[in-house]
This record gives structure tokens, C-alpha cells and sequence, in this order.
């Protein structure tokens, strides 16, 4: 079972030499020194070769130029784990028990009963972890050093939270639904990884108690056979492996709801409110910020003067939709309107390009800033906070006109 | 100490169903306290969280961070050897 996890491995040095670099667009805000000797391309089981932050518990993300469609494969899809005892489950042994004090009844269900006594649901959502792009924060803060791909964006099939609830029986003093996975701490002291929405947002229609990803069972490493799915919030919420539901008068005590995975208050513009985590100065982190990537170019590539070009990325927000993308090929100084591509939903990654005609030779800086429809766009500079969470800085991307 | 370090070998041969081969090769700076951040930061996680987290942070951080893995993560971690781990950091993996 570890030897068949490690096929590839190769440094991210080494592979860059080869295929003229991979490393991309990390350049006026860089990983730690640490980080970048570090990381190395490694092929977990059923996956593409992604770059290796932790072997244990595993955390690897998504390179760069895997973004080139709207939709991330399961095998190209970012891994994160909090606590190192990853079970396997075999489905057919899964159970997912329903219960807690503002629940009426208790639940105990298989997967073959969730896929056919609730009705079906779907929804193309972007999973991102809180923590992506905290390797770029300046000062750099400790934790896991996510560059840019520590996020994906998936068809996930399953069924509504919501229905599921309801079959269980929603006392009306329900304060907060919480969730536990499968993975274990090797100590017992250590915290158990368990995370719980306010019930407003469990009984959105769009969350989900998701079996397929993709059209395709989970992976092991995306939460098999299981996970719930909060299309507009970070992946935090998206309990893996989910073997626990319970329905709370109380809200969850937890060190992962009190002490991690907190922003400071009145720095962000949030909107989804979580008041029964809120404290006097912090709050969870909810929704994502509206972010853009620019996945075809990379520092240092080299364009033709003079023939047309074309930049091509990626934007998300929240769940409220973007309006639209602006890219500058002047270091900011002036900015046109990207076309934007498919759109399979408000939480679904849009695509977007621009294409233009470089004259002169020389260094030209390329910058893409998306917005959304609630008017939010990202920033310039960073919103430097303790856990370096939802940096959207507008990206730099130098390329050479040649 | 003995019967920390004895779990903390079982941990990492047997009983850690999760962990990935590659990790073994992982090496940390040479120092006093080398095998004893290997022994006791092991048990949960794989070495390579210190490199990744290299070289920026200050004493006052891995500080920080280590009473957070003994108090709040159950490191554990004897009292006399937090000091040491915490000099081992920062002079090896951080700025003083």
C-alpha cells in the first residue's frame, strides 16, 4: 500500500529544466526558500504528478498548467489532510450516522440508500482550501505553503443535505450542523478534525452530501466515499470522508472552529455571516473572495512581437457570480475587458481570455482582475493577516516580447 | 522518555497506515536535537513541515509553534526538552 502511492518523483528543479518551467507564475510574491527546496512533483495513487508540500499527513497541490479546462480531474485535484490516519473505506461498509440533540430521530445510512431513497442533486463547485496562495503572503506565516493550486473545481453528484435533515427531523433550537470524518489523530490528545456550518447554510439547496466527483466515485485522497460539499465556502467545511452528521443546540466547541480557521473581523468583505462562532474580534472564514489566475503564462516566457497572443485564466468568487475579468499588458496602467468563457454556474470556475497584439520588444507585465456581481474585485495589495488566508492579489506575470 | 520515543518508532514502522514511503528520506540539519525533533514532531507529521516552513520564521514563532503542538496537538514532549527544539529550530530553520 506505500510503494503503489509512489511512482513519480522528480525535483520540481529537474522537471522544470525539462519542460521550460513549472514553477510558472509564483514572481513578485514568492514561496519560502524552504518551500521551494522542499517540493518535490510526486505521484500519489490515482493521481497526476502533483507538488508535494507534506508527505504526512499529505498535502499536495495542483501545478499551475494543470488549470487549462473549466473543470480540474479527479487525478489533477489537490489533497489535504489535517490528521495522518487516512482510512481506506470499502462503500459498502460505509455508514453515515444522522443524529445529535436537535435531531428528532437517529439516522444510520449506507451509500446505496442515500443514491436511492433522496432524490439526486448536482452542482459545479469550486473547492479551495482557506490556506491557498499563503506561501505568497508578505511576511510569510507559518503553516502549510500553498502556492496557487491548492484548489479545484468539480461536477459533484450526490444528495441535499438538506433532505437528509429533514428525514432525520430538524428540532427548531438547531443552532449549527456538524461533521466528522473518518481520519483519525495518531494521539488522542490531539484535536479530532471536526468542523460544523450554521444551519442556514447546511440547508442551502446547492450543499451537498456528495458521492461522485466528476461523474466518477471519489477519490481515496478527495474524501471516498463521501464528503460534503459547500459550494461557495472554503474547503474547511468540506468534511472528507464524512461519517457524522449531528445537529446541535449548542454551537460546536472544537479547536478547529474556535482557534483555526478564523479571520479577523471587519477586514474582508464578508457577507455570509457565521454569528455563532463569531467572537468580540475574529470570525470563521466563509465565503471565498473573488480571485482570478492566469494559467497559460508563466515569468520569463517569450512571445513574438508583433503576432496576436492570447491570455487565458480562470475566476471564482463566492457563489455570487463574476461579471467580469480586466486584464492590463502594461503593468496596470491601462486595462481591457477578457472575454469570459462557459459558465456552469455562479460556483463554478469561469474561464476567460484576452487576446491582443504585442509592438514593442521587451519586458511586459501581464495582470488579470476579476469581479463579481455583488461589485467586489480583488485587491492590490495584500490583506495581510495571522493565518494567510483569502489572498487575492492581483497576479504579475513578466513575460518577454521578443 | 524512553517508552515516548518506543511510540514513536511504533508509530512510524507499524501503526501509521497513512504515511508515505518517501518520507524516510527526508533529513534534518545536523544538531544536538536532530533525533529528538525527529522522535517526537514524527509521531504526527512528516519532517518535512519544518523545511517547508524555512527560513523565515522568527525564535518567537517556532516558539509559538511548538507550545502549540504540545498543548493544543498533545505533543508529548517533556518540559525539558521544549527549550531545546525551540533553539534547534530557529538556529537551523529560522532567523534569530
Amino acid at each position: 500500500m506505500m510503494t503503489r502511492r509512489l511512482i513519480l518523483k522528480g525535483t520540481i528543479g529537474g522537471l522544470a529544466a525539462a519542460s521550460g518551467g513549472l514553477a510558472g507564475s509564483i514572481a513578485r510574491a514568492a514561496l519560502p526558500a524552504g518551500t521551494l527546496e522542499s517540493q518535490t512533483l510526486e505521484r500519489l495513487a490515482g493521481k497526476q504528478p502533483l507538488l508535494k508540500r507534506s508527505y504526512r499527513p499529505p498535502n499536495y497541490e495542483t501545478p499551475v498548467e494543470y488549470f487549462d479546462n473549466v473543470i480540474t480531474p479527479n487525478d489533477r485535484f489537490f489533497v489535504r489532510w489535517h490528521l495522518m490516519q487516512i482510512p481506506e473505506i470499502d462503500a459498502s461498509e460505509w455508514r453515515l450516522t444522522v443524529s445529535g440533540d436537535a435531531a428528532t430521530q437517529e439516522l444510520s445510512l449506507s451509500l446505496d440508500q442515500l443514491k436511492h431513497e433522496f432524490e439526486p442533486a448536482e452542482v459545479v463547485a469550486v473547492c479551495q482550501c482557506s490556506g491557498n496562495r499563503r506561501g505568497l503572503s508578505d511576511p510569510h506565516v507559518p503553516g502549510v505553503e500553498w502556492g496557487y493550486g491548492a484548489m479545484g473545481n468539480a461536477r459533484w453528484r450526490g444528495v441535499r443535505l438538506k433532505d437528509v435533515l429533514a428525514r432525520a427531523g430538524l428540532r427548531k433550537e438547531a443552532v449549527e450542523i456538524a461533521f466528522d470524518g473518518a481520519d483519525r489523530p495518531p494521539l488522542d490528545a490531539t484535536p479530532d478534525f471536526q468542523k460544523s456550518l450554521p444551519v442556514w447554510k447546511a440547508l442551502d439547496e446547492n450543499t451537498l452530501i456528495a458521492y461522485e466527483m466528476n461523474g466518477a466515485p471519489l477519490p481515496h485522497w478527495n474524501g471516498h466515499p463521501a464528503r460534503i460539499v459547500v459550494p461557495g465556502w472554503t474547503a474547511t467545511y468540506w468534511m472528507k470522508k464524512v461519517i457524522s452528521i449531528r445537529a446541535l443546540t449548542q454551537p460546536l466547541s472544537s479547536f478547529w472552529m474556535a482557534s483555526a480557521y478564523r479571520i479577523p473581523k471587519g477586514k474582508f468583505p464578508v457577507i455570509d455571516r457565521f454569528t455563532t462562532q463569531e467572537s468580540e474580534t475574529t470570525t470563521p472564514i466563509t465565503e471565498m473572495v473573488v480571485n482570478s489566475l492566469i494559467t497559460n503564462l508563466k515569468d520569463g516566457q517569450r512571445l513574438p512581437a508583433r503576432a496576436p497572443a492570447v491570455v487565458k485564466g480562470l475566476a471564482w468568487d463566492g457563489g455570487y457570480g463574476i461579471r467580469r475579468v480586466d486584464v492590463s499588458v502594461n503593468d496596470g496602467r491601462t486595462w481591457e475587458q477578457a472575454d469570459l468563457g462557459v459558465d456552469l454556474g455562479r460556483y463554478s470556475f469561469r474561464p476567460w481570455q484576452y487576446v491582443f497584439t504585442p509592438r514593442a520588444t521587451g519586458p511586459m507585465t501581464v495582470m488579470a482582475r476579476a469581479s463579481n456581481a455583488q461589485g467586489a474585485s480583488q485587491t492590490y495589495e495584500l490583506i495581510f493577516n495571522g493565518p494567510g488566508y483569502h489572498n487575492n492579489v492581483v497576479q504579475r506575470v513578466t513575460v518577454e516580447i521578443a | 522518555m524512553n517508552a515516548t520515543l518506543g511510540m514513536a518508532a511504533l508509530l512510524l514502522t507499524g501503526a501509521c497506515t497513512s504515511a508515505l514511503a518517501d518520507e524516510t528520506t527526508l533529513r534534518l540539519k545536523d544538531g544536538a536535537e536532530a533525533v529528538t525533533v525527529r522522535a517526537y514532531c514524527s509521531i504526527c507529521h512528516s519532517i518535512d513541515y519544518v523545511q517547508m516552513n524555512a527560513p523565515f520564521m522568527k525564535r518567537a514563532q517556532w516558539d509559538a509553534e511548538v507550545h502549540k503542538m504540545v498543548k493544543v496537538m498533545g505533543a508529548p514532549v517533556p518540559d525539558d526538552e521544549v527549550a531545546k527544539i525551540i533553539d534547534y529550530l530557529t538556529r537551523n530553520y529560522g532567523v534569530e
